[in-house]
């Protein structure tokens, strides 16, 4: 496959004087350190997952994943998912629109603001809902005399996973948004053309890719997610269990098929999560933002 | 970018003819409100209304500070390895053309892509005596699984694409014409390196160890099954927040939580100074 990214130098790369490149020794040591500590740190890992998952034969494996609590660990994650991950890209579009489209005071602060929830431990993430909605919390009180079930439950779950994923959909489309300008919706607007209009036929085609790319990887946090969750589900099985979870039981009762045959599945998740960002990069790198990754 | 004109004295916003600025602006910060900014200030707000004298009792707990060791202590550990293995790794993606170098440059982001706890039970198993790794090292006396050493472990993991991510863009963007020159003017390889290309390096290299150190220090699901979570020994500041919860003890919970918050802001703090002190030294 033809690498798109051409640099000026490479066809010159071999005749390079040595004073620019290593030595062929030198290079080879540095390949052979990389290639040894990529494939213990991140390959082996990878192939244990998938190895443990088939010990005992396909037919274990599929048994493992057809049990009624792990159909209903999947059923929750991908119902979790399908919440936290549209609230989070409503929310990134609208800030990317008010941080990338206008000058105003303060915008640094906000842009800070957004990407606090990386800074935080996600036991703490999950915490601070324990201490807002739990029986001894601020709202405790009220929300028990009013008969609604936040924490251990699916809403508590939803929002931990909210507080997780929040900044992966704004932070993808503000500098992609910033770096494309308003040249283009100043012109519909010119033309004619409302707000609503502007951005649905101009913004958001300018930005889809972009978009794509932080819905990914907003959806892949958002279904991996295990320490936040944690705290706040209270681990009860086939009701507020999710995959991460379920992995931690199955495999704290010793039941490595079964963990390992859940975590198969979102190691897949992850892997095609990587294959469709990679795709993603080389396809429309030019039109993602430039200041990609965390 | 348009600057105010002097005469128009202090606004809010620079006028626009790009409409929604009220809604989106709105929407955005009754959000952050409701999702981020209440529920972290309600943690502050607990632990302030713990008193000085109880917070005191708790941060000074002997249980308390030996995580709090143990969790700042490996989250270093790993994030100084991963400065050097990230760096040479960013290196050979930047530097070297070989067969499947795209294939290995997006597994770089596997960590970011892989549930915690699937890299927390993965990782176990290859470093617990009887696994691939384990197996190995044991006879040599070197136990992984259950012991600080393997929290390290787990957070090399997770670290390594920060130090990676951040440093592989910059060494992109360097200037091969100034090795060039370097070259010409007598320097040796080694003296490029270090003087020439290190420099121009340090501030993302310090941004990547600052990265990969604060998610150590906050990480959990990959942590707690290779640790063994013995207390004193290797037990994690975010699993003793979960203990307390378990047991019901708010205020502990909270303070540790609040501890681990300040140390972070605090850390977070010193790299923004020493970013800005090293761009000023080298440009």
């Amino acid at each position: 496959m033809a690498d798109p990214e051409i640099k000026s130098y490479e066809p010159h790369h071999e005749s390079q004087s040595a004073a620019v490149t290593e030595s062929r020794p030198a290079r080879a040591v540095l390949m052979v350190i990389v290639f040894a500590f990529l494939g213990i740190f991140l390959l082996l890992p990878l192939i244990i997952v998938f190895k443990e998952a088939f010990a005992k034969g396909i037919g274990a494996y599929t048994e493992a994943l057809g049990s009624p609590d792990t159909r209903s660990a999947i059923r929750l994650t991908l119902l979790v998912a399908a919440i936290s991950v549209p609230l989070n890209l409503v929310f990134g579009i609208s800030a990317a629109w008010a941080i990338a489209k206008f000058e105003f005071k303060g915008k640094a602060f906000l842009t800070t603001l957004i990407d606090l929830p990386f800074s935080v431990s996600p036991v703490i993430s999950g915490l601070v809902y324990v201490l807002l909605f739990g029986a001894q919390g601020l709202l405790g009180a009220w929300l028990k005399a009013h008969g609604i079930v936040i924490l251990f439950a699916v809403p508590g779950i939803v929002l931990a996973t909210v507080f997780v994923t929040f900044p992966f959909v704004a932070r993808e489309l503000i500098p992609l948004m910033q770096e494309q300008g308003n040249g283009d919706e100043e012109a519909a607007l010119s033309l004619g053309a409302n707000g609503w209009q502007t951005f649905w036929h101009v913004t958001l085609p300018n930005i889809k890719w972009g978009l794509l790319y932080g819905v990914l990887l907003c959806n892949a946090r958002a279904m991996g997610e295990f320490g936040a969750v944690s705290v706040v589900s209270g681990h009860i099985r086939g009701l507020t269990n999710t995959m991460p979870l379920h992995v931690e039981i199955l495999y704290n009762e010793y039941n490595a098929v079964g963990a390992f045959a859940v975590a198969s599945l979102l190691a897949g998740l992850a892997l095609v999560t990587l294959v469709l960002k990679t795709l993603l990069e080389m396809r429309y790198g030019a039109e993602l933002a430039a200041t990609r990754g965390h | 970018m348009t600057t105010a004109p002097a005469q128009a004295g202090w606004r809010f916003r620079q006028p626009s003819v790009i409409p929604g600025f009220g809604l989106t602006l709105g929407f955005s910060l009754a959000y952050l409100t409701l999702i981020i900014l209440i529920p972290l200030s309600g943690l502050i707000w607990r632990s302030a209304a713990l008193g000085w004298t109880e917070f005191w009792a708790i941060a000074t707990d002997r249980r308390t500070v030996n995580t709090l060791e143990i969790s700042f202590g490996t989250a270093f550990v790993a994030a100084a390895v991963n400065v050097v293995f990230g760096t040479l790794v960013a290196w050979v993606l930047v530097r070297y053309r070989f067969p499947g170098r795209r294939i290995v440059d997006a597994m770089v982001d596997l960590p970011f892509a892989l549930p915690t706890a699937v890299a927390g039970i993965a990782l176990t198993t290859l470093y617990a005596p009887n696994g691939w790794i384990g197996k190995l090292l044991m006879p040599l006396g070197i136990k992984v699984a259950y012991t600080p050493l393997g929290i390290i472990i787990a957070l090399v993991f997770i670290g390594l694409p920060f130090v990676v991510r951040t440093v592989q863009p910059i060494m992109e963007e360097i200037d091969k014409e100034v090795e060039e020159a370097a070259a010409t003017l007598g320097a040796s390889r080694f003296q490029i390196v270090t003087r020439v290309l290190f420099p121009g390096l340090a501030p993302a290299i310090v941004t990547g160890f600052a990265l990969a150190f604060a998610r150590g220090v906050g990480e959990y699901g990959s942590v707690i099954f290779i640790a063994g979570n013995l207390p004193y020994k290797s037990e994690i500041a975010p699993l003793l927040i979960v203990i307390r919860l378990e047991e019901y003890n708010y205020p502990a919970a909270t303070a540790i939580a609040a501890i681990m918050l300040a140390l972070s802001f605090v850390m977070l703090l010193v790299v923004n100074l020493v970013q800005t002190w090293s761009r000023k030294r080298y440009g």
